[in-house]
């Protein structure tokens, strides 16, 4: 809300003395916040006066221009009362003229600076001013003529031309609707700012008695119109222009003028609060009803926009059909026009819920729908409609018509019941009743009792329902400032969870081996999870999907986080950080179809199945881990040359991970988009899947701008931490000596080393410490189709030192299994 | 330099006359003595006490003499090999520390070379920003809660008294999901947790809840459509705004520097009656002479969030007794707090996912 601050100060008193600064101070610390002070001469410094012009010499110039050579009384302005000599080049003024004078040392909007200086052979000592020059608008076809009657020669002319007019910008919450108006913010002066006094309502004034000679108005749902007030006048001048300060006004408050009927209405609904609507009277036939819409009805409003009408909006008609939608937007037929000679002055009370139901549903905000839908004054329809009357007669000549139409009743204010202590005990202040009591009686309300107070709100604040409502007021006035700083006292807390303190291990992990974490939005499109090559079936592209998304390339909550780190990889390697290592943990969408998430109500708890059933309408949402890595793991250098990263490091990553929870990871063969399908792991932790990796596949690593073998990864970090070892016993190890035994052993290539290692563990017994491959050769050696598995063995018994032979044994035993498995055959 | 003495022939000379072993001490220390390094000792040794040395051949002659002579030449060539093992020993010292000084020498490197040859890792900013954040909260004997970001309607809005014509549901910006009648939005406030915890537990309630969040708006340097918040939440018997101010005054301090306090101004949350805007004291500037500060744009004070008494009603809607109880909440911008302590101003860097920025950072702010 832009407020004019002489305007405000129209409607109520306050010291002199009192600085913009300071009243703006006082009603942002009770709630209307200041969003920014402006005012047209805010950039004008040094003396800008009155001055009379006592003689102009007209002298052409060289380059065909004249210039005036003038003499300008400026008073004692200058410090000498002697005549001021300045060079003009306007010629739309004549001696005698009172005109804006700007001195030496003044400095004008974009920082012109005023001096004396020579030109066209004078000393030219100041500069009379136009509207431009001041920041006052576009005219700049001559200089600023002020009225005979401005002021003498010396006064300042800042006030004259309204360049020192400050209008205040609040932030208005939405509770307080009531502010959107001068009414309200004049009411906020005089309980804000100390001194205050004298309100003066502009809704208070004498309206004239309903009578049965306005214009007839029927209202069939009184619930969503509970006060329709019609008033008419006659013989309007359509070409009347809007009076100055109205003009001033309603543009500082951020209206455009756009005629006089228009700025009117506008005028009285920033002044009361109260929107009101005019119709050209001589369009309306008939009687005007209000009721709810029917089915299939259609209205063209004054926007221009054909609108299909719901059964639940509110609709004004005549005879004709519908006119209007009621406190929203007027219809195109009744609209207001450059011929209008007799207006229809409608002030009505409608119900806020439908204003915002009716705003949502054609999408129109306006003026008159923001105030309508947070709540407006019921009681003064007719005060407004009467000002509106007024102001009409008063600027555009014409009659106000003595039919007067008022139907309905405002509704009643609840009463409240309060605690008289609440505000202490809500505040931690002490407050006691009877400030608590001066404090509602200062906001409008009524208050009755104690100990128990009863309380009815003023009409202005419909905001104001529960006790807690009527705390906040008291502590607002109290002032927010004052509550005392007390840390509470906690019971001893337990820390963070161990799930909680995991998800730390992880990131600090996944950071100490060099990947650096990345926070992507999870919005994605089927072209994304098409770039990850996922076939039709895939259950990753079972989306959930957003009825508004931001952009409709990205419409889906995404079932993976590969396609949000594969594309922050591209863009890395685009900005040259192409030995690159990135992850990110995040939540995944996926969808349950399980039907909807119950609206419950809110005056009870939930009901534990309840509160249950809403959980299963969520989507599965786990949380995910992935990470890629491109160009160099190692980099090259003195010490050797670069190890690129391999399929292997993203298996390795995961185990990293893994390991920090305590956990094994089994990788096998797998086939899964968006992987190499000969090179893609499935990761497994205890027989169940939690994730794969391995090299990307080539055609992905393109449609991301990757560069080839780019690795990845993705796992499921709930099931992880599912399983991760809570309570490690402590291990105890053997202090014998240990025994080696060495083994290669040729198998098919197709043979996965994990299945030959497998079968050497089991067949080595329980001797076996531990087992190393140390080395794949393929080649001549071992033929086609083979590759040799050579393995390091270390036996050692936890309780003896191990007898000849018996380490030789269990290395045969071993062998014996994995050639049985797996069809392997010892080297020699 | 001496020998080994090839001419003696052990069968033909008697070896064990006293000027005899005399000649082999003196051919020996001199032999010792004359070593230049190592590889030289190593060979005097085995000339001159090694199994086919003088002095080892004359050893195993005294068993041949009669037992007088035998004493006196075992005596004789016992001290010998004594005094040679004994000079051998300390070339041996000398050499080998020649040797280590010499290798250590030779060793010398260029300890300027480059050494990092892996990348380095770091955590992104937000999430130590929120664990940092956490840990203030944990320190006090708060718990962190958490809850999905796919949430149920009823959660996020009603259970929090925003009831279904509530003007403020326009002012969320809400990305609501498909099919509407399912009634699941992407949560808009971390606040949907406070009303899972108190569905979930029992006071005394002393939660934060740190998480990412969504609105609608347009990707810009001062707007994401995801963001990061951290509400707190703190529901028990006698609680107050003044414990809601002293709360964050500490908050403020720990995450801002000593000194550093906040100030209410009056504002609309429907979770929330009495509400309030949070400032935070400008951490650079502390409100003295603050025109020229840019951290604050001349302010003094910085808005940092929203906070307020807990509305009885949503206490209700939770299952929370608001005659025995009552509570405070609060609610900052993660994303945000971390801009102005870290001087950043625009946003987008965090989402971008440029290593450089992130790595940066390391594993701890
Ligand atoms: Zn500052």
């Amino acid at each position: 809300m832009k407020a004019p601050l002489s305007w405000i100060l129209e409607h109520v008193d306050v010291p002199a003395g009192t600085t913009t600064e300071h009243l703006t101070d006082r009603l942002t610390l009770t709630g209307l916040k200041l969003e920014a002070v402006v005012s047209p001469g805010r950039d004008i410094t040094g003396p800008l006066v009155i001055g009379r012009v006592l003689t102009m010499e007209p002298e052409p110039q060289k380059n065909g221009k004249t210039i005036n050579w003038c003499t300008v009384d400026v008073g004692d302005a200058n410090g000498t009362g002697e005549p001021q000599g300045i060079v003009c080049g306007a010629h739309n003024f004549a001696p005698g003229d009172l005109v804006a004078t700007v001195l030496p040392g003044g400095v004008l909007p974009g920082g012109f600076e005023i001096g004396a200086r020579k030109t066209y052979g004078h000393l030219s000592a100041g500069m009379i001013c136009s509207a431009r020059e001041l920041g006052l608008g576009d005219d700049h076809d001559g200089i600023i003529v002020l009225p005979a009657d401005a002021g003498q020669p010396g006064d300042d002319v800042r006030p004259v031309l309204g360049l020192d007019e400050e209008t205040i910008e609040f932030e208005i919450n939405p509770d307080r609707a009531y502010a959107l108006s001068i009414r309200g913010i004049a009411r906020e002066v005089l309980v804000s700012v100390d001194g205050a006094s004298n309100f003066r309502d502009p809704a208070d004034r004498d309206t004239p008695a309903p009578n049965a000679d306005g214009h007839p108005v029927v209202v069939e749902d009184a619930d969503g119109c509970p006060v329709f007030v019609a008033r008419k006048v006659t013989g309007f001048d359509p070409t009347a222009a809007t009076p100055d300060h109205i003009v001033q006004r309603i543009t500082a408050a951020g209206m455009r003028p756009i005629s006089l009927a228009v700025d009117v209405t506008n005028y009285v609904m920033l002044e009361t609060g109260r929107p009101i609507h005019g119709y050209d009277a001589d369009k309306v036939q008939g009687a005007i009803v209000v009721r709810r819409a029917r089915d299939g009805e259609r209205l063209t409003t004054l926007d221009g926009t054909d609108r299909a009408l719901d059964p639940a909006d509110l609709v004004v008609t005549d005879d004709s059909g519908i006119i209007g939608l009621g406190g929203v937007m007027g219809g195109e037929t009744t609209e207001m026009s450059g011929t209008t000679t007799s207006i229809l002055v409608e002030a009505a009370h409608w119900d806020a819920v439908s204003m915002y139901r009716t705003g949502r549903r054609h999408k129109i905000t306006s003026e008159a729908g923001k105030r309508n839908e947070r709540g407006v004054d019921p009681t003064i329809c007719e005060a407004a409609a009467d000002r509106v009357v007024e102001l009409l007669v008063e600027h555009g000549g014409g009659t106000a018509d003595s039919g007067v139409t008022v139907v309905g009743t405002p509704p009643a204010m609840p009463v409240i019941e309060v605690a008289g202590d609440l505000a202490a005990r809500v505040s931690g202040m002490p407050i006691t009743e009877e400030r608590s009591i001066d404090c509602l009686r200062a906001v409008g309300c009524e208050v009755s009792g104690s100990g128990t107070l009863t309380v009815t709100p003023p009409p202005w604040r419909p905001d104001l329902t529960d006790p807690q409502d009527l705390t906040e007021e008291v502590i607002r006035l109290v002032g927010y400032d004052h509550v005392p700083s007390i840390l509470p006292t906690p019971p001893s807390g337990r820390g963070l969870t161990h799930s909680q303190r995991l998800r730390r291990r992880i990131g600090r992990t996944l950071a100490g081996d060099g990947f650096v974490e990345v926070v992507t939005f999870p919005f994605v499109g089927t072209s994304d999870l098409d770039d990850l090559g996922l076939p039709a079936d895939d259950a990753r592209r079972d989306l959930l999907r957003l009825s508004n998304p931001l952009s409709a390339e990205a419409p889906f909550m995404t079932t993976t986080l590969l396609p949000g780190v594969l594309r922050t990889a591209g863009k890395n390697v685009g900005h040259g950080n192409v030995d690159l290592a990135i992850f990110e943990t995040g939540a995944v969408t996926l969808p349950r179809h399980s039907g909807p998430a119950a609206i419950l109500p809110v005056d009870r708890r939930p009901t534990d199945d309840e509160f249950a059933a809403l959980d299963a309408a969520l989507p599965a949402q786990p949380l995910h881990l992935a990470l890629v890595a491109a160009g160099d793991a190692v980099s090259g250098g003195w010490w050797g040359a670069a190890r690129p990263v391999t399929w292997s490091d993203a298996i390795e990553e995961v185990r990293s991970v893994a390991a920090a929870l305590g956990l094994d990871v089994t990788a096998s063969s797998a086939d899964l988009a968006p992987w190499h399908p000969g090179r893609c792991a499935e990761l497994s932790v205890d027989g169940e899947v939690v994730g794969h990796a391995g090299e990307v596949h080539p055609r992905v690593c393109q449609a991301f701008g990757l560069p080839k073998r780019t690795v990845a990864a993705e796992v499921d970090l709930d099931l992880l931490i599912e399983r991760a070892v809570h309570l490690r016993p402590a291990p105890s190890f053997s202090s014998y000596p240990v025994a080696k035994e060495d083994v290669a052993l040729v198998v098919d290539a197709s043979v996965p080393a994990a299945d030959v290692e497998a079968a050497l563990r089991e067949g080595a017994g329980e001797l076996l410490e531990s087992i190393r491959l140390f080395d794949v050769y393929t080649g001549d050696q071992v033929g086609e189709g083979k590759k040799s598995l050579a393995y390091a063995l270390r036996f050692r018994a936890p309780d003896r030192t191990l007898k000849e032979g018996e380490a030789a044994a269990a290395r045969d035993a071993a062998v014996a299994l994995a050639v049985e498995r797996t069809g392997a055959v010892q080297r020699a | 330099m001496s020998g080994p003495n090839t001419d003696y022939d052990p069968v033909e000379v008697t070896p064990l006359k006293a000027e005899q072993v005399d000649e082999m001490r003196e051919a020996a220390l001199a032999a010792i003595a004359a070593a230049a390094d190592l590889d030289a000792l190593k060979q005097v040794r085995i000339d001159h006490t090694g199994d086919r040395s003088p002095l080892a051949l004359a050893n195993r002659e005294i068993g041949a003499l009669p037992p007088q002579a035998r004493k006196d030449a075992g005596q004789r060539i016992g001290q010998t090999r004594g005094a040679v093992n004994q000079a051998l020993a300390a070339r041996q010292v000398v050499l080998e520390a020649e040797h280590e000084e010499r290798m250590l020498v030779e060793e010398t490197v260029d300890v300027s070379l480059p050494t990092t040859r892996a990348r380095r890792g770091g955590r992104h900013p937000l999430t130590l920003q929120s664990e940092l954040i956490a840990d203030l909260f944990v320190a006090m004997g708060y718990e962190v809660a958490e809850g999905p970001v796919v949430e149920a309607e009823w959660l996020n809005f009603d259970a929090l008294n925003l009831g279904p014509d509530h003007p403020a549901r326009s002012m969320q910006d809400t990305f609501w999901t498909e099919p509407a009648e399912n009634h699941v939005v992407l949560r808009t406030q971390t606040s949907p947790v406070q009303a899972r915890t108190m569905l979930t537990r029992k006071p005394p309630i002393y939660v934060v809840c740190p998480g990412r969040v969504f609105r609608t708006d347009e990707y810009d340097a001062t707007h994401s459509p995801m963001f990061h918040q951290v509400e707190g939440l703190v529901v028990d018997e006698g609680i107050t705004m003044a414990h809601l101010k002293g709360t964050l005054d500490h908050f403020a301090s720990q995450l801002f520097g000593d000194g550093i306090t906040t100030r209410f101004r009056p504002s609309y949350f429907p979770f929330t009656e009495p509400s309030a805007e949070v400032d935070v004291l400008c951490f650079v500037c502390r409100n003295v002479d603050p025109a020229s500060c840019r951290t604050c744009r001349g302010e003094g004070w910085i808005e940092w969030g929203g906070c307020g008494v807990v509305n009885p009603r949503v206490l209700t809607a939770c299952g929370v007794d608001p005659s025995v109880y009552s509570g405070f909440a609060f609610g900052m911008g993660i994303d945000r707090s971390f801009m102005f302590r870290h001087n950043l101003e625009d946003l987008r860097p965090l989402f971008e996912g440029d290593v450089r920025f992130s790595s940066s950072f390391g594993s701890e702010i």
